[in-house]
């Protein structure tokens, strides 16, 4: 497998694209989707040696912890301060999220209440089973890749009669955001890079409106470097050929139906909503949340936490900006200044796939 | 939150929880999500769950696919 990562092939690629692109009106501006594409096309030098061959890459708003709003945080945040006997369990990049109530990190939980780190909803899941006496809360988010995983934790909950464990869900869809995206007029986006992992989990078909109606060329690309170069290279072909589609580039891994048990798992489980997202405001059917039937398992129903829409970003913070592509990191007057990954402003900074991260880690050489 | 990791499939129990074997590091991995997976299949896994089966045809087509690129340049 180690193709994918040799220099001779990626230079071969890298021709190839550049080739393509000074025939069609460089530069071209694909736009990847996926926080874990930016993190890769960073780290491996692609996206100078992309811009060197005409194409020009813009960060997509597919990073779940930056497009939650912070609204969610302090619900979080509030939980375990004024709870006793709590225990809030969560991802690890979650917890250094900026809010008007500090961050989750550095909040003081009240008595007997604690905030943990855990790896999989299964963990949490065993926190609750562990900790009988306590309310346990995992603060579940994420996009379609890890929406089964955490609605499966909701159903086990629900058969084992898990009482004191619930769910405070940001589950977010990757299509509607794109939709918007598309649908706005001042971002020329002329290709997307689809999530891989996503859509192992969602299959072509989602997408197809992109091609369909809007006539973007698009495909979903893996993760190593080859993958994001041969999907790119699919995208400048279908502009070329004046074919949009959506290609799959990661065949060895998404199905063109996608993962058919997973998807009954959601609609088992869950059901779509309105939701507001970090820069890119209101988006209907955006989001999901348990079914009522599991009412008991969802946090914010358990709990009445009544997340209101219209989270606002510290002062200054243009993490919206930067994840719908209309601002890249070094142009916020805060990046790397007040804004750094010790201290970071925004989410787009915490995230281990924010934009910002990934110039601030590999763009500042 | 793409992140997957490929993973051997090292043990199956009846419940549809499993172990696989991650560069060395085996871990626990719910496999319910996935049809007919057999020990020695490679899996994609992302929050302690299986979430596609590598497809081993389709992998071979796309390393000789890249391997092209390589002979290209050589021309």
């Amino acid at each position: 497998m180690k193709e994918f990562r040799d220099k001779s092939i990626i230079r071969g690629l890298l021709t190839e694209i550049d080739k393509i692109s000074a025939r069609l009106k460089s530069p071209i501006k694909i736009m990847e989707v996926c926080g874990t594409h930016t993190m890769t096309i960073h780290r491996f030098g692609l996206k100078k040696l992309l811009q060197d061959a005409g194409v020009e890459m813009l960060s997509g708003p597919g990073c779940p912890v930056c497009i939650t709003p912070n609204d969610f945080h302090e619900a979080a945040i509030e939980s375990v301060t004024s709870r006793t006997d709590f225990i809030l369990t969560t991802f690890g990049d979650m917890t250094r999220v900026p809010t008007k109530k500090g961050s989750i990190q550095t909040t003081v939980p009240a008595k007997g209440s604690r905030v943990q780190i855990v790896y999989s909803p299964e963990e949490s899941l065993e926190v609750a089973r562990n900790s009988p006496e306590k309310d346990v809360v995992f603060f579940g988010v994420g996009f379609e890749t890890t929406v089964p995983a955490i609605a499966i934790s909701i159903t086990d909950a629900y058969e084992e009669g898990l009482k004191n464990y619930s769910v405070l869900t940001a589950l977010w869809m990757i299509p509607p955001p794109l939709r918007a995206i598309v649908q706005a007029e001042n971002i020329a986006v002329q290709g997307f890079l689809y999530p891989g992992h996503v859509s192992a989990i969602i299959g072509e078909k989602p997408y197809r409106f992109i091609a369909r109606q809007f006539g973007i060329p698009g495909s979903i690309a893996g993760f190593e470097p080859g993958d994001i170069l041969l999907a790119i290279l699919s995208i400048l072909k279908q502009i070329e050929d004046d074919k949009p589609t959506v290609a799959n580039e990661y065949a060895r891994v998404v199905r063109p139906e996608g993962n058919l048990q997973a998807q009954a798992v959601i609609e088992e489980i869950l059901e779509t909503k309105d939701a507001h997202w970090r820069g890119l405001g209101s988006i209907p059917r955006s989001g999901l949340r348990p079914k009522k039937q599991f009412a008991a398992f969802d946090a914010e129903v358990k709990y009445d936490l009544r997340i209101k829409a219209g989270s606002e970003d510290l002062p200054g913070c243009r993490c919206g900006e930067v994840l719908q592509g209309k601002a890249s990191p070094p142009e916020c007057p805060l990046f790397a200044k007040t804004c750094n990954p010790e201290s970071p402003y925004g989410p787009c900074m915490v995230s281990f796939e924010g934009a910002c991260l990934a110039y601030y880690k590999y763009a500042r050489r | 939150m793409c992140l997957g990791i490929p993973a051997k499939v090292i043990e199956i129990n009846e419940s549809g929880i499993g172990k696989v074997d991650y560069l060395g590091t085996k871990v626990k991995a719910n496999l319910s999500l996935l049809e007919d997976v057999k020990i020695g299949d490679w899996v994609i896994l992302h929050a302690g769950f299986a979430i596609s089966q590598m497809n081993e045809e389709e992998a071979q087509e796309t390393l000789q696919i890249l391997r092209e690129y390589a002979s290209h340049l050589k021309e």
